[in-house]
């Protein structure tokens, strides 16, 4: 092993913290990470794509899946290294075509939970297509989309969720450009599960995730994270604890949005945190594998009383 | 067996259900929307899985899926779909993915003639997506070698886990012939099965051959796939260590296979002209050689069907016995400059028509005489 190279047994445990040996055996999360990957991650420290992770991993162990079970397939961008840490069947593709990736992932084996991972940059600007299409075959796919309203990997450019106003590497002047807002967005293409919450509430995604995984159909997490070094620099937000204190400041609960007065949720800018919208419709998959096996069955009898 | 009338299109459908093909992602285009339809309606009947994307980004991705979730997979498209698939092709042969993707070639550039035969993508098919990478190229010039070839298409892409492009043409594509179609279940079919156990399992390993197995996602080889420059494990990395053997190896499976390679000769002792060509434009080569020959001319036939790689042994060792290779293409010349590479410039007469018309017996005749 040479220098750079750290294994999850080489990273440093702080005082008081569970010693170094026996956290594989205490926590669930780092038991999930891959024990022979080059650590560190290559993200930037402080960034919220470790939280979201963490709540990623917790949210399948407890649905008590196996690792065999679960593929993780991401994009290209931050957000899109995420399965390359995580020990399950993994898959880094192109940029904006994680969903189209896995939806043939998934189709070959509808038996497995199949998850994409994505930035904003990453689902709905290149990806876009791909992700209203899904959404609406309603095919068996979650999909987790770490919106830290900015390109991060490329370093700050702005991305179809920076606010308008805002400042990004190529919008010096403000963007002039309105944001998608991604949740309705899933919903009015056909997704029956989405459920949006931040960084700073790990529990909560945790929760969504693990429901988002159970719905058979075609969900949406939007986890909403931020990027200090690129996007909070240029903007002026500060640093890492200051952008997590803002999603703790800057979201409401949706069982508290539902009590404000109908002036105020009209004026609200706050995040909505919860879920957000649920249905039941076909899965895609489930649809087309019966068609197959009444077809395959036909052309079976078909053989048998020699007509074919 | 029955001797039927069949298309070019349907009979690499066939082909493809023959080899084991059983997911087909694509998007509607002309000339090659037959292939899709015949899939959509066989692949359910034999147990496999159709689906229309959104667009051929999306095909490209979803084959890809397809094959690591563990099923055979195609797509098949022309001109500006084959522009949108590039990326993921790169994708394919970076991760080594197994995949077959069928170009019916119409005149281009941009939407050009959607019902008009070319030759014009054999560049692309060799170069189109960006980077050094290595490829195979079939291109049959007939309606069974449509369909031989898209069974050799899967097997040499399982073989050395690379994506193989079945380069055909608008009028091979809609031509009909008389074909008789093996017995599906005895067509040879390669597999590569996964000897390691999980524990010792990696994914792009050196040390075993050229060609490592690849474990279909979900059987308990968890391991990564990226089109980053990847360790043997498929891990990403910037080692040089890491990165040279790797691409020594995926230049070298394709590069040193003595089964890729597939062309025809028609050699005449004493011929001083030959008549080097490929697709459509090689059923006016063999035209134009029958009534040379019928004049009492001498010359010699050289059909290629694999055009990357190129087989160059063989046509530098044609290029010894003649002083002129004449190459019909219906293009502005672009296996001609591959010809020209390998033979020398002067000896190659080029033959070009990039309009959508077949480029006539005559042609070749006023070339070759000339
Ligand atoms: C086809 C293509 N275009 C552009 C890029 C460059 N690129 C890499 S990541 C990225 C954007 C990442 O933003 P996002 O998806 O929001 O992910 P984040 O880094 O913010 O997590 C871009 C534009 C690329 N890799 N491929
Ligand atoms: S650039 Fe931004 S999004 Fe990317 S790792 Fe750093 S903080 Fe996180
Ligand atoms: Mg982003």
């Amino acid at each position: 092993m040479s220098e750079h190279i750290l294994s999850v047994h080489d990273l440093d445990v702080g005082e008081g913290q569970i010693p170094r040996e026996d956290w594989f055996e205490a926590s669930s999360t780092l038991h999930n990470l891959r024990k022979n990957k080059k650590f560190p991650t290559i993200w930037c420290a402080g960034c919220g794509l470790g939280v979201i992770m963490g709540s990623l991993i917790r949210a399948i162990e407890s649905l008590g899946l196996k690792n065999d079970q679960v593929a993780l397939v991401a994009g290209i961008g931050c957000t899109a290294r995420m399965p390359v840490y995580m020990d399950y069947n993994t898959m880094h593709t192109t940029h904006g075509r994680a969903l189209a990736f896995a939806t043939g992932l998934k189709i070959a084996r509808s038996d497995m939970k199949v998850i994409a991972i994505m930035g904003d940059g990453d689902a709905l600007a290149i990806g876009g297509n791909h992700f209203i299409h899904a959404a609406r075959r309603n095919i068996g796919i979650t999909a987790l989309v770490v919106n830290n309203s900015t390109y991060g990997m490329t370093g700050g450019q702005y991305s179809p969720t920076t606010p308008e106003g805002m400042r990004a590497t190529t919008a010096p002047y403000g963007n002039v450009e309105p944001p998608f807002p991604v949740c309705d967005l899933a919903a009015a293409a056909g997704a029956t599960f989405v459920a949006r919450s931040t960084a700073y509430h790990p529990l909560e995604l945790d929760k969504h995730l693990s429901e988002a995984i159970s719905n058979e159909g075609f969900s949406l997490v939007e986890a909403v994270s931020y990027c200090h070094t690129t996007y909070g620099r240029i903007n002026k937000l500060g640093s890492a604890a200051d952008m997590m204190r803002m999603l703790k400041d800057n979201s409401i609960s949706k069982s508290a949005y539902e009590k404000l007065g109908e002036d105020e949720r009209e004026t609200n800018t706050k995040i909505v945190r919860g879920v957000l919208y649920r249905k039941k419709r076909p899965e895609y998959t489930k649809t087309y594998d019966s068609l197959v096996e009444r077809k395959h069955e036909e052309e079976v009898k078909l053989r048998n009383t020699g007509r074919r | 067996m029955t001797i039927q009338l069949m298309q070019g299109n349907e009979a690499i459908a066939m082909g493809a259900i023959a080899a084991g093909c059983r997911f087909y992602a694509g998007y509607p285009i002309t000339p090659s929307t037959e292939v899709a339809e015949v899939m959509s309606r066989v692949l359910p009947k034999v147990g496999g899985k159709f689906i229309q994307m959104e667009d051929e980004i999306a095909s490209m991705a979803a084959i890809i899926g397809g094959r690591v979730g563990g099923l055979k997979s195609m797509t098949a498209t022309s001109g500006p779909g084959f522009s949108l698939m590039q990326e993921n092709i790169g994708y394919a042969a970076m991760a080594e993915i197994p995949c077959v993707v069928v170009n019916v070639q119409r005149l281009g550039p941009s939407t050009g003639q959607p019902t008009a035969a070319s030759q014009g993508d054999v560049m692309q098919a060799r170069w189109g997506t960006h980077g050094d990478h290595q490829i195979i190229v079939l291109c049959p010039i007939s309606v069974a070698q449509s369909f031989d070839l898209t069974v050799k298409a899967f097997n040499l892409s399982e073989k050395y886990r690379t994506p193989v492009i079945l380069l055909t043409d608008e009028i091979i594509g809609h031509m009909r012939e008389p074909i008789e179609l093996p017995d599906f279940d005895i067509v040879e079919k390669f597999e590569r099965l996964v000897t390691d156990t999980p524990d010792n399992y990696k994914a792009y390993r050196n040390d075993r051959g050229d060609v490592p197995a690849l474990a279909g996602f979900g059987l308990g080889y968890r391991y990564h796939i990226t089109g980053l420059f990847h360790d043997e494990v498929g891990f990403p990395t910037q080692r040089l260590d890491e990165i040279d053997p790797w691409l020594e190896r995926v230049s070298r499976k394709i590069e040193t296979a003595d089964d890729i390679l597939l062309y025809q000769t028609d050699y005449e002792a004493g011929a001083r002209t030959a008549i080097l060509s490929y697709g459509a434009s090689a059923r006016t080569a063999r035209h134009a050689t029958k009534q040379m020959r019928a004049k009492g001319e001498k010359v010699s036939l050289f059909t290629t069907q694999t055009l990357w790689p190129f087989p160059e042994k063989a046509v530098e060792e044609l290029a010894d016995s003649v002083d002129k290779i004449v190459v019909p293409e219906m293009n502005l010349g672009q296996l001609a400059l591959e010809v020209e590479r390998v033979v020398g410039r002067k000896k190659v007469v080029r033959v070009n028509r990039a309009n959508g018309d077949m480029i006539t017996p005559n042609m070749v005749l006023e070339a070759a005489e000339a």
